[in-house]
């Protein structure tokens, strides 16, 4: 580069001799020399500055980016703990006492269709009508035809369906994984499970909810993720829960009854081995019940804990057990029972008209069922006294038990205690409770008068005891009931070795347009053995039997539910391990023996 | 001095980076070995409960009812009942058979006679 001078020697003479300050035009050249210095650098700088900027642009961009990544994807924690364990997320089993299994589940698969998809939506519907024959082919072409782009087509598939489905081969045609609720043992303990159905379908998953039984009532217990797939273990016994079921089955056929129940129960815990009603249902496949249909008649309804009855003469015994309790008699104290009894507009007869009076004592009016009898004892006793004893055994209030069937079945009961609501309860008219209750009642007798809570649970807590009538008392109810057995109504229930002790009622049915039905009964044998230690109570319930082998229709308890129960407890004492005290002499030592005999 | 400090203390960021590198990849390994070995345990799981539910279907007390009937002739088997129960007051105590008690009597003989000490000590009866 030529460097020019800042003060040329041409221009500073002239401008002296103009008289100018010469420093301008050294101003005026150094302006000159920057600007060109200026203009040779600026590209250089212009490039940097690009070259930071982009620099920049691209750092914040990364981080923009990044930001909008983490924002807009879904927060995944790093898959490493909870491994294994819990991966199926599913429904707790449910088991017997002894971990057989009632409820278990079964991965399936569910269908649904994207009929747009689909290549040849007529040949589909017929292929597929050809596997589930019970569908219509029409109906499949109109919905595959109708526009919808999503149907659900089954709820749950076999394998073999599967597989068949999938040889159709068609685009249109996609599974969703599920998990079905399966009841190994069929229509056994169907009231005591429930069911379940799905609900939240969607294609992933469909959630499994409980909808009746103990599924209902337990349902946040086993869908708890947290209880880590532990089985619930229910105080049902399955081998028992059969024996119970075959013999009031074949009871109920035999005796032509339209329904039954039966409810087996341990004494000291509460706990139900063994809860039937018939008819039953399976609830692999629960009826839908209808809407209108009289609930009672549908094979859904659970007899033993919805099935409020008079339970007729099985409450003679409250009465008897009270008025002991309250020293107002010793068993061996005569009572009034002249029959029939006139009470204001109402006449208390005794069962066929016959007449046990004019004096019977207390055990005899348990042993021959004396209706006026009873009256007379709860006369004693008195109304109010009567209601708080019976609400003490539980009979009037909503059962405990882990039913969803239970918590709504309120036992019918008088709005206002009147004299006459004593005299007729005190033989079990006018109060309606549920099998389950009186169980539960007998066992608290049996119990040496313990309160006693039934539960369906195995392991469920045993609250503090509390004390309903004296041990006294109660080993005397039981002695009554006993007598029942030996020289009353219920000869026919004195199975060898077992010592039954039990109460029959035969109540007439109410008819819904008023009064009762004359020859429509409800026959009732509550019942706890062995006597001289009660381990167990049984109730057995039978709708409108009737023992045709006689003469003439016999319609008594005696006839009909006695000695079904009587088989019961034949079959199923050996199975719940006791021993049976076979000669009278031996019985004290077998009491003793049966003390220590293993429960299961 | 400087230059050598400068050098190992890119050859330790060089080192470090070169095992966490390593390290991310054999952690990633071991995530995705632990997703199959989970998936397997899935499996298996659910070929368990399948196998359970058959178990507990096939012993379903219907089904076995049906089997002890179909098979009485050759298994005889009957619901359980209170004479299945036995006594142990019943029970005979148990009396050796004659010959058996001669072989004892004798026995007793021949180890009285041992009066030697024996390997496991004198026999004193």
């Amino acid at each position: 580069m030529i460097r020019t001078p800042l003060r040329p020697l041409a221009h500073v003479i002239s401008a002296r001799q103009a008289g100018e300050n010469t420093d301008f035009i050294e101003r005026h050249n150094l302006a000159k020399r920057h600007d060109i210095i200026h203009e040779s650098t600026k590209g250089r700088f212009q490039l940097r500055l690009a070259f930071l900027a982009i620099i920049f642009f691209m750092a914040f961009a990364t981080i923009v980016t990044r930001m909008g990544m983490l924002a807009a994807s879904e927060p995944v924690e790093p898959n490493l703990v909870n491994m294994g364990s819990d991966i199926l997320a599913s429904r707790a089993d449910i088991t017997d006492r002894s971990g057989r299994i009632l409820g278990t589940n079964l991965v399936t698969h569910a269908l649904y269709a994207h009929p747009k998809k689909m290549i040849d939506p007529l040949l589909v519907a017929r292929k597929l009508v050809a596997i589930f024959p019970d569908v219509r082919v029409e109906d499949y072409e109109r919905r595959f035809t109708g526009g919808r782009s999503f149907l659900w087509l089954r709820k749950v598939l076999s394998p073999e369906q599967m597989q068949a489905v999938h040889d159709i081969g068609d685009p249109g045609l996609s599974f969703a994984p599920r998990e079905m609720r399966l009841y190994p043992n069929g229509r056994l303990a169907a009231h005591i499970l429930g069911g379940v159905r799905f609900e939240d379908e969607s294609v992933n998953a469909a959630q499994v909810i409980g909808i009746a039984g103990i599924e209902h009532a337990l349902d946040q217990k086993l869908r708890d993720p947290t209880s880590d797939n532990r089985p619930v273990a229910l105080s049902i016994d399955l081998t028992v829960q059969d024996a119970v079921a075959e013999v009031l089955g074949n009871g109920m056929n035999i005796l032509l009854a339209k329904a039954a129940a039966a409810v087996l129960m341990d004494v000291h815990t509460g706990q139900v081995l063994s809860l039937v009603s018939l008819p039953d249902f399976d609830p692999n496949d629960r009826p839908v019940s209808i809407f209108g249909e009289d609930p009672v008649l549908s094979p859904l309804f659970n007899r033993a804990v919805q099935g409020v009855y008079e339970l007729g003469s099985t409450f003679k015994i409250f009465a008897a057990a009270q008025a002991m309790e309250l020293g107002l008699v010793t068993p061996d104290t005569m009572i009034d029972a002249n029959a029939p009894m006139d009470w204001g507009n109402y006449k208390i007869r005794e069962f066929e008209g016959n007449n046990y009076g004019p004096l019977l004592s207390v055990s005899d009016v348990i042993a021959k069922s004396s209706n006026v009898g009873s009256a007379n004892i709860a006369r004693k006793i008195g109304a109010e006294r009567q209601q708080i004893f019976l609400q003490s055994l539980g009979l009037l209030d909503i059962s405990p038990v882990e039913l969803s069937e239970a918590r709504n079945t309120q036992p019918l009961v008088p709005q206002k205690w009147s004299e006459i609501t004593t005299i007729t309860a005190s033989y079990g008219h006018g109060i309606s409770t549920s099998p389950l209750h009186l169980a539960a009642a007998y066992s608290t007798i049996a119990n040496g008068g313990l309160l006693v809570r039934p539960t369906l649970l195995r392991d469920a807590p045993i609250g503090k005891p509390k004390r309903i009538v004296s041990k006294k008392t109660a080993a005397l109810a039981v002695g009554m009931l006993r007598g029942v057995v030996t020289h009353g109504t219920a000869t026919s229930a004195d199975v060898d070795g077992y010592q039954v002790a039990g109460k029959t009622a035969t109540a007439d049915k109410p008819n819904p347009k008023g009064g009762y039905y004359k020859k429509r009964v409800i026959n009732t044998f509550a019942s706890v053995f062995p006597a001289n230690s009660p381990r167990y109570a049984l109730v057995v319930t039978l709708d409108e039997p009737v023992d045709n082998t006689g003469p003439k229709p016999r319609r008594t308890a005696s006839y009909t539910a006695v000695p079904v129960a009587a088989e019961i407890i034949r079959r199923v004492a050996p199975l719940l391990g006791l021993r049976p005290a076979l000669d009278l002499s031996q019985e004290i030592i077998a009491s003793a023996n049966l003390d220590m005999a293993p429960s299961e | 001095m400087r230059p050598l400090l400068y050098l190992l203390t890119f050859s330790g960021v060089i080192a470090l980076a070169f095992w966490a590198y390593r390290e991310n990849y054999a952690t990633q390994n071991s995530i995705e070995e632990a997703k199959v070995l989970r998936n397997e345990i899935a499996h298996l799981r659910e070929a368990l409960s399948v196998q359970r539910a058959e178990w507990a279907y096939l012993n379903r007390p219907a089904r076995l009812r049906d089997l002890a009937a179909m098979n009485f002739n050759s298994l005889g088997l009957q619901p359980l009942t209170s004479a299945h129960f036995g006594d142990p007051a019943r029970l005979a105590y148990y009396e050796a058979p004659a010959s058996a008690q001669a072989h004892l009597s004798v026995d007793m003989v021949e180890l009285q006679s041992l009066d030697d000490p024996t390997m496991a000590g004198a026999y004193k009866p």
